[in-house]
């Protein structure tokens, strides 16, 4: 994540734009297991597009529970294309990641993104809150 | 070449008050066709969406991106852009004072509608919407591109003029509401917004509101009862059942909307003005996120009396 921020830090304001758009059109697709099924995902109301995630982790190791690899699985409409990028720099940035490693991100990690200017912090939020129910998921999950 | 000042005469538009305020996306796409867009004396397309990036993921041919945030919106206080500064993106933009602009945008026109009511702020004289916005023309198939148009702004005698901003035919303020209090008020969010039961968006901090409820005597109509399945208008006889006959407004009592940020109530106010003939709607911009949010302001609660 931090790599990303430092990314986006280079960048003039249009540029940014760019970047974010390519993380857009960068967003993996579902895969069948989630395809089809927006029930089995958790919509995240902060956006004003219809955006579900899922969230899995890992099996392995059980004796460290911190270790357990987390996944992520994102479903948002081609028509919001920031909503779909915000969910791109998520999942470039943590899928993969260790739970320790995700819990251990900042909730204020989206305003590091200079994109306050270019995309207005008010929709930044929509950020904030797939980042923070991103890691409510993974707290739970990584208990079970 | 299509005279491109000429209103749009299709005949579903022509039982509205004001049905040069309308293109279909028919019309528009022959403008296109005949290079009226973006030409010499022509007409100037500005996409106004609510996410920023869709414009680049391709537009309408000749279209020039608006982001009613950055251009629109004073950076600092909660105001509109000033005169030089409104000026200054027009200008951009090759927009003249008497320039034909169409504007259209994403979820149903909301910041299509929002951009054409902060133009009439300014008095712009001829700017209409694109009937259907941007949903319907990429349903029909229509020509879309990722060319950015360059544009060289206007300069001198021809540079849009820095004319002061109106607000008080269009524009209502937190105090002209609690004067109008009694008098017609269209609340045009969802009926769980209206009652209280949902007293804020979660997370949702900056627009989120202390108090749930609704501005005292204001009626229900959820700004998508004016719209068809794909975002058009509905017609005259369908929008005069809901407004006039179901819910008693009368087009010459003053009429103030609003929603939670007065995106949604553009939409309202433009049904009301523009289709219906009302001769003084207000659009209240502070909208809930102001009124929910404010100290010993009166507040209704439940459903509509």
């Amino acid at each position: 994540m931090r790599e990303i921020a430092d990314d986006f830090a280079e960048l003039t304001a249009p540029e940014r734009l760019q970047l974010l758009l390519e993380f857009s059109e960068g967003l993996p697709e579902l895969p069948e297991r989630y395809a089809g099924s927006l029930d089995s995902m958790e919509q995240v109301h902060e956006c004003q597009s219809p955006i579900f995630l899922a969230v899995e982790v890992g099996d392995e190791p059980r004796d460290t529970p911190g270790e357990r690899p987390v996944h992520l699985f994102f479903s948002a409409p081609q028509e919001a294309p920031t909503t779909r990028g915000f969910a791109g720099i998520l999942h470039e940035g943590l899928d993969g990641l260790s739970v320790a490693e995700v819990l251990a991100v900042p909730e204020v990690a989206p305003y590091q993104f200079s994109l306050g200017e270019a995309v207005s912090p008010l929709r930044l939020r929509g950020m904030v809150g797939m980042l923070s129910r991103i890691k409510r998921q993974v707290a739970l999950k990584s208990q079970s | 070449m299509a005279d491109p000042t000429a209103p749009s005469t299709e005949s579903t538009f022509a039982a509205y008050a004001h049905p040069e305020r309308l293109v279909s996306t028919q019309w528009l796409a022959e403008q296109v066709g005949a290079g009226a867009v973006g030409g010499p004396d022509g007409i100037v397309v500005l996409e106004s969406d609510e996410d920023v990036l869709l414009y680049d993921t391709g537009h309408i041919p000749g279209s020039l991106k608006l982001d009613w945030h950055q251009d629109l919106n004073d950076p600092v206080m909660r105001d509109y852009v000033d005169a030089e500064q409104f000026a200054a993106v027009m200008s951009a933009r090759r927009v003249g004072r008497d320039t034909t602009v169409v504007i259209y945008g994403d979820k149903n026109n909301w910041w299509a509608a929002y951009a054409l009511w902060v133009m009439t702020l300014f008095g712009h004289e001829d700017v209409r919407l694109l009937d259907g916005g941007r949903a319907k023309w990429v349903a029909e198939g229509r020509e879309m591109t990722k060319d950015v148009p360059q544009v060289s702004p206007l300069t001198g005698d021809a540079a849009y003029p820095v004319v002061e901003r109106d607000d008080a035919p269009v524009r209502a303020f937190k105090e002209d509401v609690l004067a109008h209090l009694g008098g017609a008020l269209v609340d045009v969010r969802s009926p769980g917004e209206f009652s209280g039961e949902l007293l804020h968006m979660p997370d949702y901090p900056q627009e989120g509101a202390m108090r749930g409820g609704h501005i005292p005597g204001a009626r229900s109509v959820p700004w998508a009862r004016a719209a068809n399945e794909d975002g058009t208008f509905k017609s005259r006889e369908e929008l005069e059942a809901i407004y006039l006959t179901e819910q008693g407004l009368t087009p010459t009592d003053a009429t103030i909307a609003y929603c939670r940020i007065g995106e949604r109530s553009s939409h309202t106010w433009f049904v009301l003005t523009h289709l219906l003939g009302f001769d003084q709607v207000r659009n209240y911009d502070g909208s809930w996120t102001e009124w929910g949010n404010s100290v010993r302001i009166p507040v209704e609660q439940g459903a509509q009396k």
